[in-house]
This record gives C-alpha cells, sequence and structure tokens, in this order.
C-alpha cells in the first residue's frame, strides 16, 4: 500500500485510517483482502509502530476490517446498506466545506446544484480519481 | 503517563544539574524513557540536548541529581551500560584512518552481543564494501557506516544524537528505518534527539523539549493532539501587541490575521471572541507547536507553569 504521510497537523494515525477506510469504501480493497503487517507498513513508511496499530485498531472498531488469529489483518465483508451509508457518511465533511463556502461567495443552493451537475458532465468524460 | 517502575524504565534521569564555568548547562531535569518506546528529544541547538546524552552514556559526570540506564549508572558502572548501549551523533566521530571492515571487526571485539550475519546484511543493504576506507566515503555513506556499528550489536537502547543532520534524504530514511526496526523486532528502546520535527513526529511516541537547559514540556505524541489546538483570528481592531490571555501562547503575525496556540478545548474560546474573530481552529503540527514553546519571552510564563506542573512521561 502506497499511504502519504504529510506533517500539517493531522494526527498520522488518522492520516493512515483515513487513507484505508477511503481504499476499502471505494471497493480497491475488497472483503477478504489482507493489510500488510503492522511492522512490515511501520518499516515502509518510517511510522511508529503503534501508530499503525491505533489506525489499525480504529479500522478495526468501524467494523472495516478483522483481525484473524496469528495470520493477519484482513478487510471485513461489509453489507451493501451499511456501506452505503458508511460511503455517504464519509462525503459530509467535503460537503459542509462546499456548502459553507458557497454561502461565503454569495451562491444560493441551487445555483449550487447546477454548478455540480455542470462541472460533474464537464469532467466526466476525461479524468477521474483512479 | 504516570511514573513507572524502574524496572520498565531503559533511561531514569532525577533532578539533573550540570555547569560548564559556572554556567548552567543542565538545570535540574528529570526525564523518564520507557522499555519499548521512541522517545524523542527536540530543543534548538544549545538547549542541552548534547549534555544531556553525554550523561547517559557516562561520558560526562552527573554535578547534581542521578542518571540510570538499563537500571545502571553509567558512570559508575560503565561495563553494566555501553555493552547494551548503540550510539550514533552527528559529529563525524568514527576513526577515518580505518577501512569499514577494519571498523567492524574492532566493534566486533566491543560488543558480545554483536551479530555478524546482521552486520554483513547491513554492509550489503547500505552498499558498504569492506574495503572501503572511512576517510573516502561520502558523509552519507560515513553515517551508515555509523548506523551500521551501533546497531550490530542489537543494542537494548539505541541513542541517537541529531544523526540527520547534513544528510541527504535517503541515508535519513535508513536511519529512520533503522530505528522503526530497533522497536518493531524486540521492544527495544531508542533515543533520537533531532531538529528535524516531521521526522520527531513521524517516529516518536512521546516527545520532550528542552530549552535552556530544561526539560519544558514533555508529552506523547496523542497528548499533543489532545491538549494543544492552533487558532487563527482576524482581531476586530488592528493590534499593535496580541492581548495577554492565559492559555493563549506563540502569537504570530502574518498580515491581518494572527496564530496562536492553544490548550485544545480551552474554555476561553469565548475570551477571545471579544478581541477577535476565530478563522479556523486546526490541529497542531509538531512544528507550531515547537515554536510556540521556545518563540519568545512573552511566552516563558506559560512554559513555566507547565514544568511547575512537572510532567512526567
Amino acid at each position: 500500500m502506497k499511504l502519504h504521510i504529510s506533517s500539517d497537523g493531522v494526527p498520522i494515525y488518522q492520516q493512515i485510517f483515513d487513507q484505508i477506510q477511503f481504499r476499502i469504501m471505494s471497493g480497491q480493497l475488497r472483503a477478504g483482502d489482507e493489510l500488510p503487517t503492522i511492522r512490515g507498513l511501520a518499516e515502509g513508511l518510517r511510522v511508529n509502530p503503534n501508530t499503525i496499530a491505533r489506525a489499525y485498531r480504529e479500522l478495526e472498531n468501524e467494523g472495516l476490517v478483522e483481525k484473524r488469529r496469528t495470520t493477519g489483518t484482513f478487510v471485513a465483508d461489509i453489507s451493501e446498506t451499511r456501506s452505503a451509508a458508511h460511503r455517504r457518511r464519509l462525503l459530509v465533511p467535503f460537503l459542509d466545506k462546499l456548502i459553507v463556502q458557497s454561502r461565503q461567495l454569495g451562491f444560493s443552493i441551487n445555483d449550487l446544484t447546477d454548478q455540480l451537475l455542470k462541472r460533474d458532465a464537464q469532467i466526466t468524460p476525461e479524468t477521474r480519481e483512479p | 503517563m504516570n511514573s513507572t517502575d524502574s524496572s520498565e524504565l531503559a533511561v531514569r534521569v532525577e533532578h539533573l544539574s550540570r555547569s560548564f564555568r559556572g554556567k548552567l548547562a543542565l538545570n535540574d531535569v528529570s526525564m523518564q524513557i520507557p522499555l519499548g518506546s521512541i522517545f524523542g528529544l527536540v530543543g534548538l541547538n544549545g538547549a542541552g540536548k548534547t549534555t544531556l546524552i553525554r550523561h547517559l552514556i557516562g561520558s560526562l559526570r552527573a554535578h547534581s541529581g542521578q542518571v540510570l540506564v538499563l537500571g545502571h549508572d553509567p558512570v559508575r558502572d560503565p561495563e553494566g551500560v555501553l555493552k547494551r548501549v548503540g550510539y550514533l551523533t552527528e559529529e563525524d566521530s568514527l576513526p577515518k584512518w580505518m577501512q569499514v571492515g577494519e571498523l567492524i571487526d574492532f566493534s566486533r571485539a566491543i560488543y558480545p552481543t554483536w551479530d555478524s550475519a546482521y552486520a554483513s546484511r547491513l554492509c550489503d543493504a547500505f552498499s558498504l564494501s569492506r574495503r572501503d576506507k572511512l576517510q573516502s566515503l561520502s558523509k552519507g555513506q560515513r553515517a551508515r557506516a555509523g548506523l551500521l556499528v551501533a546497531i550490530a550489536h542489537r543494542p537494548e537502547l539505541l541513542i541517537l544524537d541529531e544523526p540527520s543532520s547534513g544528510l541527504d534524504p535517503i541515508a535519513r530514511s535508513d536511519i529512520l528505518e533503522a530505528i522503526i526496526r530497533t522497536v518493531s523486532e524486540d521492544g527495544r528502546t531508542v533515543l533520537f534527539s533531532s531538529h528535524l520535527l516531521d521526522e520527531v513526529e513521524r517516529v516518536c511516541d512521546s516527545i520532550a523539549l528542552m530549552h535552556e537547559g530544561q526539560i519544558v514540556d514533555a508529552l506523547t505524541s496523542e497528548q499533543l493532539a489532545v491538549r494543544y489546538a492552533e487558532v487563527v483570528l482576524r482581531p476586530h481592531a488592528n493590534w499593535e501587541q496580541p492581548p495577554e490571555l492565559s492559555g493563549y501562547f506563540g502569537w504570530k503575525r502574518s498580515g491581518d490575521e494572527w496564530s496562536v496556540v492553544t490548550s485544545a478545548n480551552h474554555e476561553s474560546l469565548s475570551s477571545i471572541n471579544q478581541h477577535a474573530s476565530v478563522v479556523e481552529q486546526r490541529a497542531i503540527s509538531l512544528t507550531r507547536w515547537f515554536e510556540a514553546r521556545v518563540g519568545n519571552d512573552a511566552e516563558r510564563a506559560t512554559v513555566r507553569s507547565a514544568q511547575e506542573a512537572n510532567i512526567h512521561v
């Protein structure tokens, strides 16, 4: 896994949690896929093993991964409905930011939805986040 | 963390003071490093980090106070300490007339726990040849040779004193990897002194900040995010000086806006509201905390009160 760690104040375990969560919710990691070992990921990222362990613990608490004794950590099987709700929740902070900023710039929510649709049409044929 | 049983500590320093020609270099320093942790020591140049470390490896004797490393006094019982400690410093202290192979043989003779297979694996990984003369190596390669002899006896405590200064990013990354391996393999302990704060933030469990010979703050990486936050403000009226508000320190101006560090969950975000509007409250980076802590005289009071609270890690 090629994770990226920045030093802008977001706790490192949170950055790792977010990036793995996104991979799971977007289907890049599928149910049953094995996560790297804590030690392997710590050495690869040059990050404290306890930090990795904490991120894994939080992923486990969220039901996104499961530890299997002696074998390792695996992506959990997430039901369709739960996954949809979860995915929507991931979008909330971005929506909040978008709404606040567009209000500050003086756009109504209808203006905003128009712009969203227009923009979506513009970027659809070309690049999409891989 | 509360003070821990000595047997769970790799390092215990109690009320250590030291002066050179009447000038106080260490002023009542107390510090505990739990076994199995990566402990970061940060501070400006001249803050006293190296002086403190030299007490840990027994090259300076405590004028007052006590130093225990792996349960032993490093001055009175160097045998009990030095064989179990690995040490790498920034300055090029290796005997430059030696070849890498001679350095390895020499170190193997000193350390009973020397792991020859590990040493040759490191030699390969670092692209070092036994026949290389230390003198003719680049600074980065010499640092790798120093790292090799600091870790090939698998020390219980690895002490790194500004090991990364002036090194290229790849050599720095090799050092970080060695740090992580040291703890992840079998729970050994690392003391990492550095002013590369993003490196410290990545690898350390807990961090102590030295300033003018004192440890002015000590916390775990998790506590940093919980205890402190950075707030960006826009004053209602133009400020010549920021207002004096308790719990706010490290003021920094950028045009019309000010950034300040505050205790997170500070009840007095309302107290600031009468002076300024809050643009943003954000998670604090180690760098911002460091800067605020050692910044200017206005903050000394805060720093002192933290110390009176006698925070131990």
